[in-house]
């Protein structure tokens, strides 16, 4: 039983992790429509940045992570008003094309200047070793990115569904041609969403270091996981990738416990067996784009 | 009646053989002749080729984006790999056939989930198909020898007659005769009136329905088709390198292929062989100027073609051959790259 909750425990952390990383990228998949396979590499830009701050520069972990996600959402709006922009209308094997070019060149520029070998960022002390809570060991660590992530979850839907500007969020990706008919300036609309959610995703990569490990390959290691979360999700609301990125968490961690053997095998059958029964996901609409 | 005349010249005049295409087979033997050196890197070549032509039947012809290719290429290496070692068929070309057959069938079942859906669904269960073969791989190691891949695979003579050498020549001739034989079935396929729906098909698949072509099914076919080509040269790989390793179902597999592709030109057969050549090379130059970090410039020429824009690049690749063949030959270019975006 109580290895029943840690795992339940483990895999809602795991998830939310996820979905802080990927719900940048289920708003260039609804809103542009744009195959952005590199999103991966704004998480691992964040990572890095909050590692060399920790590390080299001493910082104390929490005064790093909102570096993590600036630097990334910098990063992210610079990229998307030189290069992504000229993008949007081209076809999705261009955009695919362009997307793995990226993970590639970051791949390697990482490899280059960081090394190749995983790296660790120091910790406080007071986020190591376990909580003990009637019986089940609950590890700081973990308890902190569901602190974290839910807060941030929460804000993300209180701004979408309370503010001016997630309604107009809301319209562009619902009708990006009507809500532009309206005066909303969707591309600007678009870049600043773009670079929040490459800010989130460099965020989640700083916090995921210690668990799903930072390399130069994470970008490709992990492509799979956040697809998984969007189109498994669907990208018309929030609540779709969040259940959806709960769900992988979840099935990853007890699918890892209870059959180590079968590796990552269960995850891609269930993906492949959503995608088939729902092809625009499990919470999407069914409207065909 | 006069109109369907018309399209069934077009497409005989479109099939007929022109010498520039005579020209391009009787180069790519005469480099056999002229660098017996190189036949190792020559002759992965000529099993990339292959392979791209193989994703050019389906996305250049069908309009399917594949991430995931390289799964239909690792069932090839792995059985052709399989077979060898355990002496089920020893012979090498009875054996690649049966490779072929074997990765046919798996695209044959997978063609039914890869139909359902738009463009992003397909990426997705490509990408997820050719990870869970290879997530299959890693756990039965006993079979396949997990991350050390099949070792000891020894080659018995093709037909008999020829063993393979140290040097790769008998490797080489037989890719060649294999690429060149497969090459013939696709001309013959792509400008068969099935090859002229196909394009139908991939320009507008509401309209192609409308008048009256099965799309599914003739998806379906197509993609069967194109996991037997990426089979035959998957287990061309193990064949002449003796090895099957994890690496065949990589992601970065299917990647490279799709630079490959689009390097050459999709939906003119040439393209993934052009690519091919053209990509090997780049690799090399890459690899003698930083030869960690090759896939820093392989990742840049993808950003620059996409950015450039793939249609322009290939008029300035053929402004050159146009303008001599329209001096010379005083009269319309025909090398051109038909416009092909996939939708």
């Amino acid at each position: 039983m109580t290895t029943l909750f840690t795992i339940l425990f483990d895999g809602v952390a795991y998830g939310m992790l996820l979905f802080v990383l990927a719900c940048g990228l289920a708003v260039t998949l609804g809103l542009m429509n744009f195959v952005n396979l590199a999103h991966g590499a704004f998480a691992m830009t964040g990572g890095y940045v909050c590692a060399v701050l920790v590390n080299r520069s001493g910082w104390p972990f929490f005064a790093a992570l909102p570096l993590a996600f600036v630097a990334s959402a910098l990063i992210g709006a610079l990229l998307e008003r030189s290069l992504y922009r000229h993008l949007y209308n081209r076809s999705h094997l261009d955009q695919v094309l362009f997307s793995v070019g990226l993970v590639f060149m970051s791949v390697a520029a990482v490899d280059y200047i960081m090394g190749s070998s995983r790296v660790f960022i120091k910790l406080p002390a007071a986020l190591e070793g376990q909580i003990d809570f009637f019986g089940v060991g609950i590890g700081r660590y973990r308890l902190m990115i569901i602190v974290i992530c839910g807060l941030l979850t929460a804000a993300l839907q209180l701004v979408l569904a309370r503010t001016r500007f997630g309604s107009r969020l809301r319209a562009a990706v619902d009708d990006p041609r009507a809500a532009s008919g309206l005066g909303i300036n969707v591309p600007q609309v678009f870049a600043f969403t773009f670079a929040f959610g490459c800010g989130l995703a460099g965020l989640g990569g700083a916090l995921s270091a210690e668990i799903l490990g930072l390399d130069p390959y994470f970008p490709l290691k992990f492509m799979i996981y956040f697809l998984i979360v969007v189109t498994v999700g669907g990208s018309s609301s929030i609540t779709g990738p969040f259940l959806a990125s709960l769900l992988l968490g979840i099935g990853d961690v007890a699918g890892k416990y209870y059959v180590p053997k079968m590796g990552p095998f269960v995850i891609y059958t269930i993906m492949i067996v959503i995608l088939i029964w729902r092809p625009n996901g499990l919470f999407g609409r069914t409207a065909a784009r | 009646m006069t109109a369907r005349a018309d399209v069934g010249y077009h497409a005989t005049r479109q099939a007929r053989w022109r010498w520039t295409e005579i020209a391009f087979w009787i180069l790519a033997l005469a480099c056999a002749l002229l660098f017996p050196s190189r036949y190792l890197i020559m002759t992965d070549i000529v099993r990339l080729a292959l392979f791209a032509l193989s994703l050019d039947l389906i996305l250049g012809y069908a309009g399917i984006v594949s991430l995931g290719h390289a799964a239909f290429f690792g069932i090839g290496a792995y059985c052709a790999g399989l077979l060898a070692l355990h002496g089920i068929i020893a012979e090498p070309v009875i054996a690649l056939v049966v490779a072929g057959l074997v990765a046919m069938a798996v695209g044959f079942l997978t063609s039914f989930l890869v139909i359902r859906g738009a463009d992003l669904t397909r990426l997705m269960v490509t990408l997820g198909i050719a990870l869970l073969l290879e997530a299959l791989a890693e756990r039965f190691s006993n079979i396949t020898g997990g991350t050390d891949g099949l070792q000891g695979i020894e080659m018995q003579p093709i037909l008999g007659l020829f063993t393979f050498d140290m040097f790769g020549k008998v490797g080489f001739f037989y890719s060649l005769i294999v690429l060149f034989l497969l090459f013939l079935l696709a001309r013959r396929i792509v400008h068969s009136p099935f090859g002229l729906s196909l394009r139908a098909i991939r320009n507008n698949p509401l309209r192609a329905a409308a008048i009256g072509i099965p799309v599914n099914r003739r998806l379906i076919a197509i993609y069967t088709l194109a996991a037997f080509y990426a089979g035959i040269a998957g287990a061309l790989f193990t064949q002449t390198t003796a090895l099957a390793s994890l690496d065949v179902f990589s992601f970065e597999r299917s990647a490279d292929l799709m630079l490959v592709l689009v390097i050459g030109g999709t939906g003119y057969l040439y393209g993934g062989l052009i690519g091919a050549v053209v990509f090997k090379m780049l690799q090399e130059v890459f690899s003698t100027i930083t030869p960690q970090y090759w896939q820093f410039w392989i990742g840049l020429v993808l950003v620059v073609i996409v950015l450039v824009g793939r249609a322009r690049l290939h008029r300035w690749a053929l402004w050159a051959p146009n303008l001599i063949i329209r001096q010379f030959g005083g009269r319309r270019a025909i090398v051109a790259v038909p416009e092909s975006d996939a939708p």
